[in-house]
Order: C-alpha cells, then structure tokens, then sequence
C-alpha cells in the first residue's frame, strides 16, 4: 500500500496538543496588513495519530539498533543508551545559550562550562593537539573552519599562496571545503599501493602550495606509511597539513595524530565518540589544531581560571571569528564527554585495534570472493571490488539490495571513486565476531546465487518496504513537496 | 557540415548560424539525463568556454563551446523533457543555437569520421 | 572494555584467521610503526552509574529553574512529550543519512514531510531537508543570490540579529564579496527601510532581511522587496517560525529565499546546539538549493517511495564546484520539528501564536507601567521587544537574576549605544501569575536602585 503522508490523515479540526489557557487579555501587537490570511496547512490529527504514523514510518528504517550497519568510511558503532539520559537532564536540555553572555550569567551555566572544557582536556591528550574548538556543527563544517585557520595564518604572514593538495580518493566534502576558504584545489594522485604518489606530491609542492588535506588512514581505509613525511615535506615548502579526521576510529587509541605532523584535524564526534547518527545529523566536527594554528581558533573559548570556575573567552585578535551561534552543538560533546570518561584509559587503548582487527578478519575472508584493488593490511575498514562479478551482468548495487533482504544495511557502495564497483565496509570495534561470521556468509552466499542465478540478484531487494526506486524520475521531475490538496 | 570536439560536443553550421548539441557517445556515457542548465540568450560566449551544464542521476558534465558567438536560441524542448538529450542527442536533443560566429575556429574540429575513430 | 564484544579468544582466533601472529604484527603489517602512546594523563574509566552521578552533578550546577524571557532567536517553547519519543525511536536515531533508500524509508518520508511543513509554513516551493542552523542557512542563501546573479555584493540588513552578522562575517572572509550592513538607528527598533534601499544598487546580488527583526520588530518588507526585484536582487528573509503562526509568510510577502533557525519547533535549547537550519526558495532556485533534499518517486512496482534527489548539486558528485561544502543535514531535529508541528496541528499553531503575542502585550503593559521604562521606537511586534530602562540593563538582568528571573538579554553586548535596552522575549509557557512577579520585581529592581 502507498505510504500515506501525515497531511493526509486525520481530518480538519482534530487536535494532537494541548495548551495553556488564555489567562491574559487576547490581544497582539501586529498590523492587520501583515496577519497572515489563512493558517499554515499543517496536519489535523490527533497525539495517537502522530505516534502510531511515526513509529510505524520508523519500522521502515534499518538502524544500528536493528541490524548490522557496516556502513564505511561512517563509523556507525553502538550509541550507549546512558547518553540519552544524560542529554535529557533539565539542566542540560534547558539551558539558554544566551546566559553565560549575561553579567555575572557565568555562574549560571558552570556545568556546562565544565562539560566543554573537561573534554578538551581529554581530547588534547587523546589527539595530541594543543587546543580545540568545539564549534564546528558537522564533519564538513569542521573542515571549513580548519582550512579557514590555515586561510588565515597564511594571510598573518601576508602570504598569498592559495593551492590546496587533495588526494583524488578524498571525501568530496574536501574539495568543497577548500573552496569555500579561497583555495583552489590540485588534485594528488594516488599510487599503485593506495598511499599518496610521492613524485605527484613532489611535482606539485611549490611556492603556491597552501596546504594539504589529508585523510587519515585514507579513503581505501589505508594507512599511508609515508605520512609524517608528506607533512614534513609540505611543511617544508611553507604550507600546513590538514588532517580529516572521518577515519580516527582506525587509530583511536593507537597513535595521536598531532605526533605525526599534522596541524589540524577535525574529528566527527557522530562517528569516533559515538553520538547518534539521527538519520543523517546532527553531526558536530570539533577541530583541534597544533600551537601554529592556536591563536586562529574560533571565538568563543572555554577558559579555567585560578579560582576553579569557567568562563568564556572572547579575546583573541587573530581568531577566525564566529564560525556557530554558540558552543556547538553542546548536546552532542555532551555525550561524546559521556563515552569518553566512561571508556578510561583502557578503554580508549582498545577501541583502535579492535576496529582494526574486526575490518581484517573481514578482508580475509572475503579475499577469496571479491577483487581486493590494494591486498595489505587495511585499518578500520577493507574495500573490495564487485568487478569480478560484472560478467554476470551483476554491480555493486546488485550486490547491496541483495544484503537488505538478508537483513543487513549494505556498506558503502562506489567510494572511493577510484576504486570501480567499491564496497567499502566498516564494522567497527562494538560488532562480535559472530555477527561478523554472518554477514560474510551472506555476502559468500550472495556470490554464489550471482554464478547460479544473476537474474534473481537483480531484482533485490523484495523484502524491504519499498523495491528500488525511480531516481531518474525523481531528478527529472522533482516531487519535494505534498501539493497542498485540503 | 557537422564538426566534433574531443570534449564530444558536435555543432553544425547552417548560413551563419550553429546548432551545437552533445554527441550520441557523449549521451550514452552519461546515462539518464536528468537537467539541462540551459544557456542565456544573448550572452557572447567563447570557443572553449561553459555553455552548459548537463545533469544526469550521478553526474554532472560541463559543455564547452565548440564555437565563439553568441547564443541566440536555446532549446525549449530540453527543459521540460530533458530525456530527449537521451532519445536524440545529435537532432531533437539539441542545445542551442548561436549567431555572430568564426568560422574559422571550424578548422581545430574533427570531422564525423575523425570523431568515430576517435572516441573508437 | 565498554561496548567491546569481542572476547581475548575471538580476537584470537581472529588474528590467526588474519595470519598474523598478535595485534603488534597486524598494526606493523598495517603501516602502523610508531610505539602507542601510553595516554597517562588520562583517567581510569568508569562505570554507567558512576558517570551518570557525575554528569547530573554538573547538570545541577546550571541554572535551568529560572523563570525565563530570554530569546533573542532562541526560545523556550513547551515541547510536547510526543517529540522525544518519536526522535528517541531506535530506528530513526541510530540511522545514518538515506544512501540506501529501500532501507530508509522511515527518515525519508519524515523528511519529505518536513519539507513539505516547512514549505506550507513559509509559503514557497520547495526547502531542503535541513542545514545546520540559522545562521549557515542564512549564508548559503546569500551564497545562492551570489551564485544566481553572478554579481558579488551582498547587503545585509543592521536589524538582522548580530550572531548571524558575525556568522557570516566569519565566513565571507576568504570570499570575493564585498558584504555591506546598513545602519540601524540607536532611537529605534525598526529597520531603516531608506538607509536599505540606499545600499541596493545594480551591482547587487542579494539583500537579508530579518522577519521579526532582531529587536522583535514587526515589518512591511513588500515595499523593499520590490524595490530590489526592479534591480533583480535576490531578496532573502530570515525567520521566526513560531511567529509565522500569525504573520503573512515570507513567500506571500514575495521573498525569493526564506531561512531561519527551527529550534522553536521542537527542540531544546540544549546550551547552543544541535539546532536546526531551514532553507525554501521557488521552484525557480530549486536546482541551486545546498544540503540534501529528499523526492517522491516510485518503485519498480509502481508503488510510492522516496529517494535522496538532486544529488548532482552535492559534493561527492561536484566536489570543489558543488552548491556548498554541506553534506549533513539535522535529521533528528527535523523530525523533532515535523512531529512538533504534527502534534501542534493547523489550529494549535494559530493559537499557540496568539498566545505568546497576547502574552507579550500583557509583559511589554505591566513593565510600562513601572516609572521611567519606556519604548525604544517600535511599531509592531510579535512576542519579543525591546524597553528602554531608566538604568542600565546588563545590571538590571544582573539583579533580576538573584530573584530567579532570566529578564532578557541586554542589547548593549552586541549595540553598545544601547545602553538601557533590555530585549524581552515571552513564550506560552509565561503564565499571568510569572509575568506579573516579574513586573513585581523588575519595578523593586529599578526604584531600589
């Protein structure tokens, strides 16, 4: 049956809420030329209306919750259930980010205060950098507002070199990053082992050269060996290393990325520090940056003075400015300080390595049933190629609706874009092994009824809600909106 | 006279006018065409510049000018039913028109059959 | 170890499936050869219970019991319980962005419904499926003006709130425009519709405006509106969805861009964050919207789904040349805001306005009857307005703090000439009892001086 909109059901004057009385005189400030003529068309149905449609409209998700997610270069690990407690506590969930701004409002708002300063502590230590901000709003914002710092040391220094290197298996986020902070971008060739092309690096690093963002471990889900020397070299030729931080799960724990020679990083606290994914954000992508770069950090600051309170800074001439409203998205560091006390130094030892071993056990087995385009030792995450199996008339996406009817959410499919027919698959540290042993099976299995029955592939999947969907018509004759039709 | 560029746009002459489209190697590759940001009349273009830029589901493609002048038609067909760049690349499916151009610039472009061998 | 399942014996057996003989072989086989970091400064973990006790002590150290009207863009609404337990359902928060459409149907119909929510409130064609909040919104729409007109000036108007000006300061500065902000009178609350119209020139690609203004005020932007359209200025608003309850929307009034911050529509104040961007425009702009937007379509058997649609405008696609270096959109919050206008309904919108713009008359008429507070130029307003104090309100806000009361922000941290200005915010939630305590207080606070 066609899922029906929430517009279309209930029906015209049923209700769903209720709200204060009118106590006060029923009047308003505003000129009836301005009075909207008729009321907005929202929907009319009642509170068991909207909760029956939006926990049926849930079931038709697969979730980390429900099925094994392995969704790379994404990180969708367990979210602890504790952490929805804590970001519900009044005291957090109320607060007005207004009142810290207020005199003597400080004294108001201390717990969160501390909540923003105790976690970068933490991750200095984790990370090894020497200051954070914890403004940036998502993965893609904590890029921008990296770059933007090396935007700016360089125009400190009334240098006008404007070349971001970017190697071609980057996130296209990189890119666009780069582009919103002047820069234009030069792509990097990637070499035959899947590491960064030292001749390309090399050929390209001159005068002009701004920077490099660098994914680390890379999009193929590698560890580039040569890393400290790339930055080495960029450094050398006057530009600053950015690192994007997509893929720290792979070595969180294991090393620090401010020891390898980067200068910048943003991390995505939704995929390493396990805040919840929410269906595509909110994300937050706090940036930390080495001693260079730390006069540039966005204004606010959080600052602990002698006496043991907190308090905001607001006083650094060289700062980048206001890259968020305010603090961030303050409810996820909450929860990402959360699993980071929680974790320990113990626990944060471990989270690396076994991400790292989940994701090998994982390549090995499937080496025998995929091309590996890069056959080493992967980090967090091993992509494979569906290319063997183009002879059946069968591709990656084949390959992925076929998964959904077996009950698992398929990994990522064709990135990076140097790869052909990519699945890129992350199962993260919080997966078992047996968990793992099934979703090989069904992969191996799958493999098996492409060379008996490719036809049967193509039609997957059939037991999802919906079969695959026109995306060309969507594109050519886009419905974004329901017409207003009552 | 119909003329090719290596960045697959094709254009032929007519009098003083062009008609300049994509070629049918270049649809195919592109798969479901989905939008045509269709050029602005009246605006001078150069040989080499962005006339257009031609959407499909996972791509977008930019079309170079093969040709100096100026755009004096566009292709109404193309913006309510772009598939017709699909359907007919090299005739209904072209993209516009343009006036004032230099013939001369015809010289640097291949013909059908050196386009043939070329995308081979 | 926290959230790890393997045991010493899978990993075991899992390394032995790897060939390699321990974990220090695989991190050497992996490139990785530097010695691990011994991480001393970091503390021991600890359990659930012990971090929940400490997070619900600091929790404790903020003020969260203050009876509040503070808004400045950011308002205390009630939240019906509804709200949390749709955006707390397992399978909608721990989903990721719909790559896999036939996976998530779930998210992408609640998008799809969002979308059409906030084109039904705003009165324009299509919006996309969320930004990050108010203020990126406001700059990837300027960013569209800039784009679609090919010129590079962009005026901003004075009255359009100064966390958003610094926003986009911030980001325009690496950017070839020249971004230009007209001048607010210190004597008024209302726009200088002149001084505007003056900076609108032919080499303009876009002016923001702010609806309700910064300062709360209600304002005609019709006549501004087609004064740019002559010069084909991309006319962009930036506003207060609550308010839109009562006001003509941004699209019947003719704005070509409509953005502005939904936090109001469902979600907490939560110190700062996550909120919640909006963005719509007309069909005509649709193809240079940022951010992810999700279509209606249908599947191999003809029955309706959706999809992620427009994707060729989008980074992994055209990558330095994409609309915006955007890829996530605030997908919990934009549930939250669609189940919150869901269960608000069409009549429990227009009422839920008439109640905080009743609500502020009754606020703004017992805080003038206290000696020597005053107007500051307003003509109209919503549920937000400013009063001129006979001493200076950062101190008043101060004391008023001390008999439990958020009284308001204080303009003069963001205008400093406006020294006396105390900007009042009042939500359904101020009941007539608060309001006149608040009254009560404010007067003792002003004659005990």
């Amino acid at each position: 049956m066609d899922p029906t909109l929430i517009f279309d059901r209930g029906r015209a004057g049923r209700r769903g809420s209720t709200l204060p009385r009118m106590d006060v005189p029923p009047k308003h400030a505003m000129p009836t030329t301005l009075l909207r003529p008729d009321p907005a068309d929202l929907p009319e149905v009642s509170e068991l209306d909207v909760v029956r449609h939006y926990v049926n409209l849930s079931r038709r998700n697969l979730a980390i919750d429900t099925s094994f997610y392995p969704l790379g270069s994404c990180t969708m690990k367990y979210n602890p259930k504790s952490h929805e407690r804590i970001a519900a506590l009044p005291g957090f969930a109320n607060l007005h980010p207004l009142l810290p701004q207020l005199r003597h409002g400080g004294a108001l708002t201390q717990g969160a205060l501390e909540v923003l300063f105790e976690f970068e502590m933490l991750l200095r230590e984790i990370l090894g950098f020497t200051g954070f901000t914890m403004q940036p709003l998502a993965g893609s914002h904590g890029e921008l507002t990296g770059v933007m710092m090396i935007a700016a040391w360089h125009r400190s220094r009334d240098d006008t070199r404007n070349v971001m290197l970017i190697p071609d298996a980057a996130h296209g986020t990189n890119p666009a990053s780069a582009a919103i902070a002047g820069f234009e971008v030069c792509e990097l060739a990637t070499d035959p082992d899947g590491n960064v092309d030292m001749a390309d690096l090399d050929s390209k690093l001159n005068d002009n050269t701004a920077g490099i963002m660098l994914t680390c471990p890379n999009t193929l889900g590698l560890f580039d060996p040569n890393v400290t020397v790339i930055c080495d070299r960029v450094h050398a030729a006057g530009g600053l290393c950015y690192g994007d931080g997509a893929n720290l799960n792979a070595i969180l724990g294991r090393l620090r990325p401010g020891d390898l020679g980067f200068d910048v990083m943003h991390l995505n606290l939704h995929k390493t520090f396990t805040t919840p994914h929410g269906g595509g954000g909110p994300g937050s992508g706090v940036v930390g940056v080495s001693d260079v770069l730390e006069p540039f950090l966005p204004i606010s600051r959080v600052e602990k003075r002698q006496d043991g309170s907190y308090a905001l800074d607001y006083g650094h001439s060289d700062s980048i400015g206001y890259i968020a409203p305010f603090y961030g998205n303050f409810g996820l560091i909450l929860r990402a300080f959360a699993y980071t006390i929680t974790l320990g130094r113990k626990g944060l030892l471990r989270i690396g390595e076994n991400a790292v071993i989940n994701a090998n056990y994982i390549r090995t087995k499937l080496a025998a049933h995929f091309d590996i385009p890069f056959d080493r030792v992967c980090t967090h995450e091993c992509v494979v190629s569906a290319s063997c199996y183009n002879r059946y008339g069968v591709h990656a996406i084949d390959i992925c609706k076929a998964l959904l009817d077996r009950g698992y959410h398929p990994p990522t499919m064709y990135f990076p874009l140097i790869v052909p027919e990519a699945l890129m698959i992350e199962p993260t540290e919080t997966e078992s092994k047996e968990t793992l042993d099934g979703f090989i099976q069904a992969l191996i299995d799958i493999t098996e009824q492409i060379k008996q029955d490719p036809e049967s592939i193509l039609a997957a999947p059939l037991t999802c809600p919906v079969r695959r969907l026109d995306e060309t018509a969507a594109a050519r004759k886009p419905d974004l909106a329901a017409p207003r039709s009552r | 006279m119909k003329r090719f560029t290596e960045e697959h746009e094709w254009v032929e002459i007519d009098g003083d006018i062009a008609t300049i489209g994509i070629s049918a190697h270049a649809a195919k590759e592109l798969g479901d065409i989905t939008f045509i940001d269709m050029p602005e009349t009246d605006v001078e273009i150069a040989q080499g510049d962005v006339l257009t830029v031609v959407e499909s589901v996972k791509a977008a493609s930019d079309v170079f000018s093969p040709l100096s002048g100026i755009v004096s038609e566009v292709n109404p067909a193309l913006e309510k039913n772009p598939e017709v760049m699909n359907e007919s690349p090299e005739h209904d499916g072209w993209i516009c028109r343009m006036s004032r151009i230099n013939t001369d610039e015809l010289s640097g472009l291949m013909t059908e059959e050196e386009y043939s061998d070329f995308v081979g | 170890m926290p959230y790890i399942a393997n045991t010493d014996d899978d990993r075991r057996e899992m390394l032995a499936e790897i060939g390699v003989a321990d974990i220090d072989a695989l991190w050497q086989e992996a490139g990785v050869s530097m010695p691990q970091p011994d991480f001393a400064a970091m503390p021991e973990g600890k359990s659930e219970y012990e971090v929940i006790r400490y997070l619900a002590g600091l929790a404790d150290k903020n003020a969260d019991n203050l009876t509040g009207f503070l808004g400045m863009g950011f308002y205390d609404h009630y939240i019906p319980s509804v709200v949390s337990e749709i955006t707390g359902r397992n399978e909608f928060y721990t989903a990721y962005t719909p790559y896999q459409p036939e996976a998530s149907q779930g998210t992408l119909q609640a998008m799809y419904e969002y979308q059409s929510a906030i084109c039904r409130l705003l009165d324009m064609d299509v919006s996309n499926a969320s930004l990050y909040d108010g203020g990126t919104a406001l700059f990837e729409a300027m960013m569209m003006g800039i784009r679609t007109t090919r010129r590079r000036r962009a005026v901003l108007a004075g009255t359009v709130s100064p966390i958003y000006r610094k926003m986009i300061q911030c980001y325009s500065r690496n950017l070839d425009i020249e971004l230009v902000i007209s001048d607010s009178s210190e004597n008024s609350a209302d726009t200088d519709m002149a001084a505007l119209k003056t900076l609108l020139d032919d080499q303009t690609a876009c002016v923001m405006v702010q609806y309700p203004n910064v300062f709360g005020s209600v304002e005609d932007w019709s006549d501004l509106i087609a004064y740019a359209k002559e010069r084909r200025i991309i006319t962009i608003c930036s506003c207060y969805p609550v308010a839109l309850s009562m006001l003509r929307s941004p699209g019947l009034l003719g704005f070509d861009i409509a953005t502005g911050e939904g936090q109001c529509l469902g979600n907490n104040l939560s110190f700062g964050g996550p909120y919640l961007g909006f963005i719509a425009t007309s069909t005509h702009h649709m193809r240079k919207l940022p951010g992810r937007i999700v279509g209606r379509t249908t599947d191999t058997a003809g029955e309706t789904g959706f999809v992620l649609t427009l994707q060729t405008r989008e980074q992994h696609i055209r990558r330095e040349r994409a609309t915006s270096n955007i890829c996530t959109n605030e997908g919990l919050c934009a549930l939250a805001a669609i189940t919150y206008l869901s269960c608000i309904g069409k009549e429990g919108f227009v009422e839920l306005g008439r109640l905080c713009a009743a609500k502020a008359c009754y606020t703004r008429d017992e805080l003038l009857r206290i000696p020597g507070v005053g107007v500051a130029g307003q003509t109209a307003f919503f549920n937000e307005f400013v009063l001129r104090l006979p001493m200076e309100a950062a101190e008043v806000v101060s004391r008023m703090i001390d008999k439990g009361f958020a009284a308001g922000f204080p303009l003069s941290r963001y205008y400093p000439e406006r020294k006396n200005d105390l900007l009042i915010a009042v939500t359904e939630k101020r009941s007539r009892e608060e309001i006149r305590a608040f009254a009560v207080a404010m007067e003792a606070v002003l004659t005990n001086r």
